[in-house]
């Protein structure tokens, strides 16, 4: 995975509450068995007027020409609702974000998001307007920086420094780009003990010559 | 001290406390299904891994196959042929037990799992799919992950996890006739809106809870994911230990026998505390419908459609006032003034045997037949529902009704690439999810029981009465 240490990126708001994941990216637009060719069907729904030809939809936010390049979503409460989806997160990635800040997210989007290095920062609604403010000026000038090591991210230098809040240990997988399997692997002894145990304490649990 | 279902079975499963709040959990049984897991099982071998206990994975082609009959790998979804040779050969690698096309027990997951007795009450139970708390209807722990953590727990059966906090919800009152567990599902979530489980693992409580069949427990649990919750529990009882017993993944004889005495701990002790507690009084409840694009955006079915200015707040109004554009629909008008195109029965929420007996009773009590001009599906679950219904003549019911009747598979509960009712097309659905566009581009879903949905089909717009 890859390490996520520090951010500097054009930030673009979508503040709607709810963003479930088939709207991150629909059923349809999942034609591969793989991670990758996901980024043309990010927010297919709402970023084309007709999906099939592909008709930008000039209303919507993400093809707006001032958030050209973004990579810091600013989002609503709950995103990410829905299905388990992991692909909603390779489609943000592979289209360019690197972090989503929201009130809140939902479990498994998280979860999803922190395996694959896309930082998901859960700010107050009002905090995320304050920056939008300052983003909106100008948003290609208007960088937002996010520092995972000081947990804070940083508009206009008149703007204090915005801390956020992570646990601990989502913290360091995202700074060290640990692979997670890699990490249990070293519990592989307390794995076996409590097999060995469990065949005793449940052995209806046991099936077949497991 | 005293503990909640949840403080048990999260105890039962620790292999190791990693910090304050995070567990490295045993996984007792994995399923995985040809969209989802079979990512997760090329990614395993890529990086030259195996399946630490294959005897415990499983995986079912359910998502992508088709449901019309004479199927096979090709299918109306383009490339979904890739899928489905993909998870085959991968299941085939890697030696776990695969449900293939053709398997007399192939359906969807969250059906055939308790249905061949793969979940069971206290197993810890992971899949690839939002809808795996279908489960803790069994007293299972049992929730949604993505690929990447289906592959963590197929390498090592374990998953790091951050435990969540407890909550109760605790029903008040009783069902009335033709009122189903769906709608007091989708009234749960309007009450406590799509965000109110955030963060908990739900037990669901109360007299009704315990006379609910076991299906519908199923039905009850499948969309605690709507609630944005971790997972759903009911405590497993005499009921569930019955459905279980003789299942071709059960346990038998002394193991049996072990496995009921254990089964008879799994329940909340008297006075323990849980996180959170909510109380829903549901006497008088209503057949519930959605409006919008929401599963929270419930109203009695013969309520009114509410006014984008009765919203919370004005961002909401706005949010309102767009998603009734979508839907086709307006504020102070009734459901029932909306004809629809499409009926459909099926999805892990609402397609086992006893969903289909109730659209069925209807039919065959009120002799109605679906209207003209609505297509309508009824998709059994699994192989097993299929051959049971058709054993009662079910399937000859919904087709002279004018229902197609297909092969077991999630179908036309979401559009991936291959059938769906047409561009806006207004479905009354027994599925789980109303998302814009979940049906297809542009569709307005209904969510609704599947007594609702066969009332809409022979009406041909949406209502909820069953005594026309």
């Amino acid at each position: 995975m890859t390490p996520f240490i520090q951010h500097l990126g054009v930030a673009v708001p979508l503040l709607r509450d709810n963003i479930d994941t088939d709207t991150i990216i629909p059923s349809r637009e999942m034609r591969t068995v793989s991670r990758s060719g996901l980024a043309d069907g990010l927010f297919a729904p709402w970023r084309y007027t007709d999906a099939d030809s592909r008709r930008l939809n000039n209303a919507f936010v993400l093809n707006a020409v001032q958030f050209a390049g973004a990579s810091i979503l600013l989002a609503g409460n709950n995103f990410g609702c829905g299905s388990s989806r992991e692909h909603a997160v390779w489609a943000l990635m592979e289209s360019g974000f690197r972090v989503v800040i929201a009130p809140s997210f939902a479990t498994i989007f998280r979860n999803n998001a922190l395996r694959n290095g896309l930082l998901t920062v859960e700010l107050d609604n009002p905090l995320i307007l304050r920056i939008l403010d300052w983003v909106q000026e100008d948003p290609q000038r208007h960088r937002v920086g996010v520092d995972l090591e000081q947990c804070v991210l940083t508009c206009d230098t008149a703007l204090a420094p915005i801390p956020f809040v992570i646990a601990p240990p989502a913290r360091l997988m995202l700074l060290k780009g640990l692979d997670e399997i890699g990490l249990t692997e070293r519990s592989l002894n307390s794995i076996a003990a409590f097999e060995a145990n469990d065949r005793k304490r449940r052995p209806w649990v046991w099936l077949g010559s497991a | 001290m005293a503990k909640t279902l949840f403080d048990k079975l999260w105890q039962e499963h620790e292999v190791e406390t990693l910090s304050e709040r995070e567990s490295l959990l045993y996984i007792d049984r994995i399923f995985l299904h040809e969209r989802t897991g079979s990512v997760a099982l090329n990614s395993l071998l890529e990086r030259g891994r195996q399946v630490r206990q294959r005897e415990h994975a499983f995986c079912t082609m359910d998502h992508i196959v088709d449901t019309l009959p004479g199927r096979g790998d090709e299918t109306l979804m383009p490339s979904g042929k890739d899928f489905i040779i993909a998870t085959r050969s991968a299941a085939q690698e890697t030696g776990i037990s695969l449900f293939d096309i053709q398997d007399p027990d192939q359906g969807i997951v969250h059906v055939i799992s308790p249905e061949l007795g793969i979940a069971l009450p206290g197993l810890s139970l992971v899949c690839p799919d939002s809808h795996t708390c279908t489960l803790g209807g069994l007293g299972a722990l049992a929730w949604g992950v993505g690929s990447t953590e289906a592959e963590h727990a197929l390498a090592t059966s374990t998953l790091r996890v951050t435990r969540p906090g407890t909550m109760q919800v605790m029903y008040e009152g009783l069902l009335s006739s033709g009122v189903t567990a769906k709608d007091l599902m989708l009234y749960t979530i309007r009450e406590l809106s799509v965000a109110g489980g955030a963060g908990y693992a739900i037990e669901f409580a109360g007299q009704v809870v315990e006379a609910l069949p076991v299906e519908a427990r199923l039905t009850l649990c499948n969309m605690t994911t709507e609630l944005s919750a971790f997972t759903g529990l009911i405590a497993p009882d005499k009921a569930v230990v019955e459905y279980c017993s003789g299942r071709q993944f059960a346990p038998s004889g002394a193991s049996w026998t072990q496995a009921c005495e254990h089964w008879q701990s799994l329940k909340t002790d008297r006075g323990a505390r849980f996180d959170c507690n909510r109380t829903l009084s549901i006497d008088g409840l209503k057949p519930q419908l959605s409006w919008g694009t929401s599963p929270q955006h419930c109203i009695d079915w013969d309520d009114r459609v509410p006014f984008s200015g009765e919203a919370a707040s004005e961002a909401d109004a706005g949010a309102w006032q767009r998603i009734q554009e979508y839907m086709g629909v307006t504020g102070g008008s009734r459901l029932s003034d909306y004809p629809i195109d499409a009926a459909f029965i099926g999805s892990c929420t609402n397609s086992r045997l006893s969903d289909l007996e109730l659209a069925a009773d209807y039919l065959r009590r009120t002799g109605h037949r679906v209207a003209r001009n609505v297509k309508a599906l009824c998709v059994p679950g699994s192989g097993r529902v299929k051959r049971e219904a058709e054993s009662q003549g079910l399937h000859e019911i919904f087709q002279s009704a004018g229902f197609e009747w297909r092969e077991p598979g999630c179908s036309m509960c979401f559009f991936a690439g291959g059938e769906n009712f047409g561009n806006r097309a207004r479905v009354a659905s027994t599925t789980n999810r109303n998302f814009e566009g979940r049906q297809g581009v542009g569709s307005r879903t209904h969510l609704a029981s599947p007594l609702t949905v066969v009332a809409s089909a022979c009406a041909g717009h949406l209502t909820a009465d069953t005594t026309l």
